[in-house]
């Protein structure tokens, strides 16, 4: 198994432990950290393909994901605040009633 | 000494890949909230380090100081922040069975893939050819100047929303108070 390999190889575990994690867990919190492993495991793969085909805008764009991904979690740290505040748990299961 | 180098190298590749592996399953294995996020710090810092045997040195010190640094610690207050029940019994959710079960199968079609893919033509680069600071910061800001500047306003409106979510008035409380 040559480096290429083992980092591809090492970005889909990561994505899909990341989704799984989603799918599975069921602590709010544990969620959006299942969710940042799997949005690190595509950017690993963002990285390595931007370094293979020596593309200079691929290092831009992962700075920029960053940036987004700092963004995201600051919306979202407050959000999850807002719902546990208001039913005193973090059990997505306790959610349910958010859809439609 | 360049041949020990290289292989040194690709040692620590190895070794960074694993951890960073060994972290991912044990943020879906281990239960408490603070284990999860200790187990993504370590994934991360681990990234950290393959970054820099690609290479680009100033993603791997982005990586550290922005996931790390600022990402994880703030996930790190909240944990400690919110004093609610833990979640009962099980930390899994009863879609643990197909959920692994799709996950497992996901993981071996893209490994099979991958290992059928063959070898690329385009070898990767080691650590020795080194995508430095200065061709990022002169590739940053003069062809993409525009998109550092939206990312600061990106930046301000996470901000100015994140502010707005905290201050809502929610349906137990006084809204004057």
């Amino acid at each position: 198994m040559d480096r290429l390999q083992l980092l591809l190889l090492l970005s889909f575990a990561m994505f899909t432990l990341g989704m799984v994690g989603l799918a599975i867990r069921r602590d709010l919190l544990v969620v959006l950290m299942c969710l940042e492993l799997a949005l690190n495991g595509v950017l690993l793969s963002l990285v390595v393909f931007a370094q293979q085909a020596d593309i200079a805008a691929g290092a831009v764009l992962v700075f920029l994901v960053f940036v987004v991904a700092a963004a995201e979690i600051a919306i979202a740290i407050p959000i999850v605040l807002l719902m546990v505040r208001h039913k005193r748990t973090l059990d997505v299961g306790a959610f349910s009633d958010l859809r439609g | 000494m360049n041949a020990l180098l290289a292989e040194l190298d690709t040692l620590l590749l190895y070794l960074f890949a694993v951890g960073a592996a060994g972290g991912s399953v044990l943020m879906i294995v281990l239960r408490a909230p603070m284990h999860v996020a200790t187990a993504l710090i370590s994934t991360m810092v681990f990234l950290g380090g393959i970054y820099g045997l690609l290479g680009v040195h100033f993603i791997a010190a982005f990586q550290v100081l922005i996931y790390v640094g600022a990402v994880m610690v703030f996930m790190v207050y909240v944990i400690m922040l919110l004093e609610v029940r833990a979640v009962a019994r099980s930390p899994f959710s009863r879609l643990l069975l197909p959920g692994a079960a799709i996950g497992a199968l996901l993981m071996m079609l893209l490994a099979l893939l991958l290992w059928h893919g063959g070898r690329s033509a385009a070898a990767l680069p080691g650590s020795d050819q080194i995508f430095t600071v200065e061709a990022f910061a002169r590739i940053f800001l003069s062809e993409y100047w525009l998109h550092f500047e939206l990312t600061s306003l990106l930046l301000l409106a996470a901000a100015v929303a994140a502010i707005a979510v905290i201050k809502a008035p929610h349906p137990g409380e006084d809204h004057h108070g």
